[in-house]
């Protein structure tokens, strides 16, 4: 999308992330996705009499978590308020929420945007606050049902500030923040299952208008494809309504991901009064010092730190770094690999980046997934360092470790790939290609260069591809000059 | 039999006078004897209860008995009981069966106790008269044209006729005092946390404190022992141990402080009732107590406040009650809309609805700042009022329960301010936290009076001893409805 001249969106965007506690937050049900309905729903997620919220401390101590990893100051105390409102998917009539204190304020996110530029991002809150339940249609006649094992999963809400200026920035924000929360272990981001699920609030305005326009929240966007198409929709189309001399309504909007067009939902007029207050249930959530140090020191390093750690301690490329950085698996897959077969972390980055990554691909397989593991890769890696197979020979043993054909070792003594070093076997397969091929060594003598290839690829043909390409590069040159 | 404390029917058991079942089979005979005129049981539970008592016969046999091993007990119709109806007084839940014990249901069946049945009560709590049960009124053993008081009338009716040798209650604003107050029955609200409200319907969270209604202190003390302690699952009880109540009972009061606010003996109170409390510090004074005149200046704001506290909550509280899940649903809705507005309109009363109303109004974007807001800084200074009184020497705090004896039915019913105004002396302890009891103190033209103890937080048992000291010494608390004492 080409931005009109003279208008600029302004976009801030809201993300519900799930936090992948054992239990729901204010009950000790299990949160697992996929389970028959109901079966995760007590008496306490049913909204029954008499029933009261327990606070499960994991929840806190995930979303203190993310606080620190994102700069931002952590409440000393914050307290849980109930928002009110009916629909059958919420057992209580309200939602325990955090409401004027949340646990986690005034933190920031960096964000790379295309041209390499970092752009920084305001994140003005994060709160605490339980899952509806979900209504499910199909398979009833005439009636909805109501499944409530979602209902009390815990959920941090994420608020930014609206810094965000184009839809690629917002996807940019989107993907960093996915790929901390699933790097601080907090969230398990599977945005399919709902776990990491982002509200979009879009206006526009003329460059240099000193007031925001009016903002339309789009909902329950979960793709990062569908962001992006979402408010580039949104975009053109409040710029069109103004431009034909309309005005935009403050209302909530549907994304539609068969069309890419968005919807009115309500408008701030129809929208609920929430009738805010402080759960009288539950105690203010309190944060010690002691206790936001020692989460502070029991967190993992955050991808960019360990981005700029790749770059200076491996030797790697930015390019390589960031790759082996994307998942904290990942990263530790290669860490492993370069630790285990002492080769040169450049060749390790290379094989995991490009060889191993590119295979994983092709079977739709993440890392966690691999067939092979770090210790089994590390393997093959330490025979190419030590000079048992060259790198070519490495891509067939990897191939065939791939198919499940065994270890690296046991696939080189089966297929007997081991590299042929012994100078005279060399040579000796040099002199036939040479014997076999008069015409051409006479050329190459007379200066076609360019033959030197042909006899490089004959030779190697004779050692069935194992001798080591040094030596043979060495005593060719040295049998050709004659 | 019916007459025995609860320390005489426990040393029955253990001397094998009688056994639990026959003492549970004379009480469940005595409730289809008289409960068609009191309407005090809104389910009795005959099968269970001769479970329990041959159960408890069991564990007596095997010495293994505890103070209330045998002893039966009514539960107010608010705590939920698993697998026995619990309808919270309301159409709402007529057909509603928990799956689940209250952690004090729980607590007393582990003691030992027979629970008799389940007892009437305002729906939801909600209510001063018990004329707002959707089971109808609760009549007062002592004079069945007028009310028990409410919330727990059936708690009281029962006990102040025999009908349990104790039950438990619920205390948001005084629904354990007054009732008890009016029945002449002991009844204590303890300090707020002090008892788990796992399992109880919500009516106000912040206010709600279950407790118990007695013929004595010494019997309030027995039961309140097993009640109390921290639950984990209610995150406002307090992790605190709880003090040796029954124990505490035989020390000498004297030396006390007992404060006497001057806003509880302004006028309002009837002449009658004024004179029965005058008593009772006349009493207190021969044991060597001290009193000395205090002041709580906010405490004529606690009305008002409470009635923009406890509607908000329980506004909220009640929200669940959608006819999705359980509880009442409309027949024959067309949409989510009506069977919303339908169910709820046809399962709460009027006072309910009122209350919900009123509740929803106060939290409203834009009158929420003016009113609940403000009402919770007032709150604030009710219980700074209490604080400083405390700080500055004062043990206990004495006064009026109630504002004159039990009124006739029908009296207050279409004046929602003059009913809410009865809880004039006993809502502050509940909008501070502290605990608070009623007891008798005599009867003013054949109805039974009686004076309120409050009690620093968790202090619990000087208060149950001051008035096991009173009641040492006097004999009002010891006299029965003339139809109900033989």
């Amino acid at each position: 999308m080409i931005m009109p001249a003279g208008w600029e969106a302004v976009i801030g965007l809201e993300v519900h992330c799930q936090l992948s506690t054992q239990s729901k937050i204010f009950s000790g049900s299990a949160i697992a996705y996929g389970a028959e309905p109901n079966t995760q729903a007590s008496p306490i997620d049913l909204g029954m009499p008499g029933m009261l919220p327990v606070l499960n401390v994991d929840a806190v101590k995930k979303a203190v978590t993310f606080g620190l990893s994102v700069s931002a100051k952590i409440a000393a105390r914050s307290v849980f308020a109930r928002k009110h409102y009916f629909y059958p998917d919420l057992p209580k009539g309200y939602q325990i929420s955090q409401y004027e204190l949340p646990i986690v304020y005034e933190g920031l996110l960096d964000i790379e945007l295309d041209d390499g530029s970092v752009k920084r991002i305001g994140i003005t809150r994060a709160h605490l606050e339980e899952d509806a339940g979900k209504s499910v249609h199909e398979g009833f006649q005439k009636s909805s049902g109501i499944d409530l094992n979602r209902a009390g999963t815990p959920l941090i809400e994420i608020v930014s500030e609206p810094d965000l200026r184009t839809a690629q920035e917002a996807v940019a924000y989107l993907k960093k923040l996915h790929q901390l929360v699933v790097y601080l272990g907090i969230c398990d981001g599977n945005m399919q299952e709902g776990s990491f699920r982002c509200d979009a609030n879009v206006s526009v305005r003329k460059i240099g208008a000193p007031k925001f326009g009016t903002r339309t929240e789009t909902k329950n966007v979960n793709s990062f494809r569908y962001v992006e198409k979402a408010i580039e929709y949104e975009i053109e189309r409040q710029i069109e309504v103004i431009e034909a001399g309309g005005s935009i309504r403050q209302e909530t909007r549907l994304f539609n991901p068969d069309t890419g067009e968005t919807k009115a939902m309500r408008s701030k007029e129809d929208a609920n009064d929430y009738r805010y207050f402080p759960d009288p249930d539950l105690l203010p959530v309190v944060c010690t010092d002691e206790y936001i140090d020692a989460i502070r020191a029991s967190l993992p390093e955050l991808p960019e730190a360990k981005r700029a750690r790749f770059v200076t301690a491996f030797g790697l490329s930015d390019y390589d770094a960031k790759t082996l950085t994307s998942s904290r698996e990942l990263a530790a897959y290669y860490e492993a690999v370069v630790a285990a077969s002492g080769a040169e972390p450049k060749l390790c980055a290379n094989w995991v980046a490009t060889d191993l990554l590119g295979a994983l691909n092709k079977m739709s397989k993440g890392i966690e997934e691999s067939p092979i593991s770090a210790e089994a890769f590390a393997a093959l890696l330490k025979r190419i360092a030590d000079k048992t197979i060259n790198g070519k020979i490495a891509k067939d043993v990897f191939e065939a470790m791939v198919a499940g054909e065994g270890t690296a070792d046991e696939i080189i003594q089966a297929k007997g790939l081991v590299q042929v070093t012994d100078e005279s076997a060399i040579i000796a397969a040099i002199d036939d290609v040479i014997a076999k091929n008069p015409q051409q060594v006479a050329d190459y003598r007379a200066g076609r260069d360019k033959l030197y290839g042909f006899f490089v690829g004959q030779a190697m043909k004779a050692t069935q591809g194992k001798a080591n390409p040094d030596a043979l590069n060495r005593l060719l040159k040295e049998r050709l000059a004659g | 039999m019916h007459k025995h404390s609860i320390a005489e029917l426990a040393a029955g058991l253990r001397d094998k006078k009688f056994s639990s079942r026959e003492l549970t089979e004379a009480y469940l005979k005595r409730i289809a004897a008289h409960d068609g005129a009191l309407n005090s049981y809104v389910t009795v539970t005959p099968e269970r209860a001769l479970a329990q008592a041959d159960a408890a016969d069991a564990v007596i046999a095997a010495g293994n008995a505890g103070p209330l091993t045998g002893i039966p007990l009514g539960q107010k119709d608010i705590f939920c009981t698993k697998g026995v109806r619990t309808a919270c007084g309301s159409k709402m839940l007529d057909k509603f069966i928990a799956p689940y014990d209250a952690t004090i249901v729980e607590k007393l069946d582990a003691a030992g106790m027979v629970m008799l049945g389940k007892l009437n009560m305002d729906e939801f709590a909600m209510g001063s008269s018990n004329e707002t049960s959707f089971y109808g009124p609760v009549k007062n053993p002592w004079d069945p044209t007028r009310v028990p008081g409410g919330s727990s009338g059936g708690s009281v009716a029962c006990v102040a006729a025999g009908l349990a040798p104790i039950a438990t209650a619920t205390d948001t604003g005084g629904s354990i005092r007054q009732p008890a107050a009016l029945t002449n029955l002991t009844g204590i609200k303890p300090t707020y946390g002090r008892v788990s409200r796992y399992g109880m319907i919500a009516f106000a969270s912040s206010l709600d404190q279950a407790g118990v209604v007695a013929r004595s202190a010494e019997d309030a003390a027995y039961v309140m022992q097993a009640m109390s302690g921290f639950d984990p699952k209610d995150s406002t009880s307090v992790d605190r141990p709880v003090d040796d109540l029954v124990s505490g009972l035989g020390q000498s009061i004297k030396g006390l402080t007992i404060g006497l606010p001057k806003e509880y003996f302004a006028d309002g109170m009837a002449a009658g009732v004024r004179a029965r409390v005058e008593q009772a510090i006349a009493e207190l004074t021969k044991l060597g107590v001290n009193f000395r005149e205090i002041s709580l200046p906010n405490s004529p704001l606690s009305v008002p406040t409470y009635y923009v506290v406890a509607p908000a909550e329980a506004s909220s509280n009640l929200a669940r009650f959608d006819g999705v899940r359980y509880g009442h649903r409309a027949e024959g809705a067309k949409s989510l809309e009506e069977l919303y507005k339908r169910s709820r309109g046809e399962g709460f009363g009027t006072e309910v609805q009122r209350r919900i109303m009123v509740g929803t109004y106060v939290l409203s974007h834009g009158y929420y700042d003016a009113y609940y807001l403000q009402a919770q800084k007032v709150r604030r200074l009710i219980y700074d009022d209490f604080k400083r009184a405390y700080a500055d020497g004062i043990d206990l705090i004495l006064g009026p329960t109630t504002t004159d004896v039990a009124f006739k039915f029908g009296q207050n019913s279409d004046d929602p301010v003059a009913m809410y105004l009865n809880d004039i002396y006993t809502i502050a302890a509940n909008l501070a936290g502290i605990p608070a009891m009623s007891l008798p103190c005599g009867l003013v033209d054949g109805l039974p009076t009686g004076f309120q103890l409050m009690g620093n937080f968790f202090a619990e048992a000087r208060m149950l001893n001051v008035a096991h000291q009173y009641q040492q010494v006097t004999d009002f608390h010891t006299q029965w409805p003339t139809e109900y004492a033989s």
